[in-house]
């Protein structure tokens, strides 16, 4: 099988009985599969809750390594609202020409760095770094600072098999901690000073807050973004035509950035804790109130009853219903920035790069019980060829 | 040449001319508060949703059938609603008058 073709391991469940079902941690989880149910649970925050125990929605389970609620992630309309219009011009700013020129800049200094290498492992020589320096610009912190995340690696996040490993994570809130003190005591025009300096219904955020929409803003746009980069690398790798394509039809871009979203879907799924005894997809499977439901994007995304021809990536798809972003209230707030970064990413790459060779990769595949889903590469060392 | 009248949520009206195109990427172009089209037109995302003057339905017609899925979990939705990078720009557009949802 080739590395960059990631099979879609929900098919038969998802055709037979519209759900999957796995065990974390002893919190069960009813995985639901369909594109439409999907949307409908996702849509349906007052049975399916997202305001649950902090760490609860996330699967792995993050109860036991976590007391933070991430914001707005955790948290339900109408308060979710409230906290949504605090945050979302903020991260509409890569939208902004200026923005998007230090992107470019960033991103097309990498590639013309790894075009003079022999072997780059894309993981930790090529997505972190990209990931990293453009969180910069999401931050408006100075770009050395990138150096510090880097200097992490990948794992800082990055969860291994089941069991999540609380000492990496402190890393990040230790750190996180001691960047909002240094906005307290300095205050810039950076998103730690701007959070603090934000009113919701007539008072100030408290530092709590601030920490759980900070946390989220890391750990929500690391593994996600290195898998987009990563895959769409090894992608381009096994088919040189898609990136000469995009050079003559540059207008397809931004489909061919959905289509890739779609077929990789960084963020497998994510979890809903339901308030009452309900019952989920057209089968009715009962769902006992206080367990887990997952809205699974990364099945939803290859419906067949949807998408045609559902596991290729048609580089030009026109009409892409994907979900890789979520679905209604909680519809990913750092969706602007990552695609602002795959659109330079591809824009950059057909420009430069004439080819790329895949010397070696080792797949990371995502234990979720029932199926195991390939969802990026631990590592991936390749050869870029300058055209 | 078609001409297209986009009235926002703030009741601003803005009247726009173009002869191809998506009608998204028309608004998105002319800074039409309210349609933002983050998905850039694919039918991902519900950013560019409009109710269209009931009077002129005839010129948009109905929305799609994935084009209705996405709309039925819209709590602005109604039976006149449209998301509009999924309406393509033609003559028969001339005059169509569409509010905008958000
Ligand atoms: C390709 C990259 C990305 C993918 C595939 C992705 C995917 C998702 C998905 C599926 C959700 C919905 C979660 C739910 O419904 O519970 C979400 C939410 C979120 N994402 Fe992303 N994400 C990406 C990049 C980012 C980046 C770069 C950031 C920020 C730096 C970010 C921050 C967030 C936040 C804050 C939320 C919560 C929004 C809310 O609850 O209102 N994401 N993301
Ligand atoms: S622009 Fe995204 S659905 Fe129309």
């Amino acid at each position: 099988m080739k590395k960059s073709e990631f099979s879609d391991p929900f098919e038969q469940a998802r055709n037979e009985q519209g759900i999957g079902h796995m065990n974390d941690q002893d919190d069960p989880v009813t995985m639901v599969l369909g594109l439409k149910d999907v949307r409908k649970c996702a849509h349906n925050w007052k049975t399916f809750q997202s305001g649950a125990k902090p760490g609860r929605i996330v699967v792995p389970s993050e109860v036991n390594i976590r007391d933070t609620r991430q914001i707005p992630f955790e948290v339900d309309p109408p308060e979710h609202g409230d906290y949504r219009a605090i945050v979302e011009p903020w991260f509409k700013r890569p939208l902004e020409d200026e923005y998007r020129a230090k992107l470019r800049t960033q991103i097309e200094s990498l590639v013309d760095e790894v075009l003079t290498k022999d072997d780059i492992e894309v993981v930790g020589e090529f997505s972190l770094k990209l990931q990293s320096r453009a969180l910069t610009l999401l931050l408006n912190i100075p770009y050395e600072e990138s150096e510090v995340w880097i200097g992490w690696g990948t794992h800082v996040f990055r969860s291994e098999g089941v069991a999540l490993d609380g000492d990496k994570a402190a890393i990040l809130y230790d750190y996180i901690d001691e960047q909002i003190d240094r906005a307290q005591a300095n205050p810039g025009d950076d998103l730690y000073s701007v959070l603090l300096n934000s009113e919701i219904n007539g008072r100030k955020l408290s530092k709590e807050e601030v920490k759980g929409v900070m946390i989220l803003t890391f750990a929500g746009g690391r593994d996600t973004v290195i898998n987009a980069v990563t895959n769409s690398i090894a992608y381009f790798a096994e088919h040189p035509q898609a990136l000469s394509r995009l050079r003559d039809e540059p207008e397809i871009t931004n489909r061919a950035v959905e289509e890739l979203i779609r077929y990789f879907s960084p963020l497998t799924h994510m979890g809903r804790v339901a308030t009452e005894d309900t019952k989920v997809c057209p089968h009715g499977h009962d769902v006992k109130a206080d367990s887990r439901i997952s809205l699974c994007w990364a099945s939803a995304n290859r419906d067949e009853k949807v998408f045609e021809n559902p596991n290729e990536v048609v580089l030009d798809r026109k009409v892409n219903p994907h979900v890789a972003f979520g679905f209604s209230h909680h519809n990913c707030l750092g969706a602007t920035h990552a695609r602002q970064i795959m659109h330079i990413l591809l824009e950059t790459l057909a420009a430069k790069v004439g080819s790329i060779e895949i010397l070696d990769a080792k797949e990371n595949i995502e234990d979720l019980d029932q199926f195991k889903r390939k969802v990026g590469f631990d590592s991936i060392n390749v050869k870029f060829n300058p055209r | 040449m078609a001409k297209i009248i986009f009235i926002t949520s703030d009741s601003e009206k803005v009247e726009l001319e173009a002869d191809s195109g998506s009608v998204m990427e028309l608004a998105v172009q002319n800074g039409v508060q309210g349609i933002d089209g983050d998905c850039g037109g694919v039918c991902s995302c519900a950013t560019c949703h409009v109710h269209v003057a009931p009077e002129h339905f005839d010129k948009t017609g109905p929305a799609s059938e994935i084009e209705q899925d996405m709309l039925e979990l819209d709590d602005d939705a109604n039976e006149y609603s449209r998301l509009c990078c999924q309406i393509e720009v033609t003559d028969a557009l001339d005059g169509v008058v569409l509010h905008v949802a958000k």
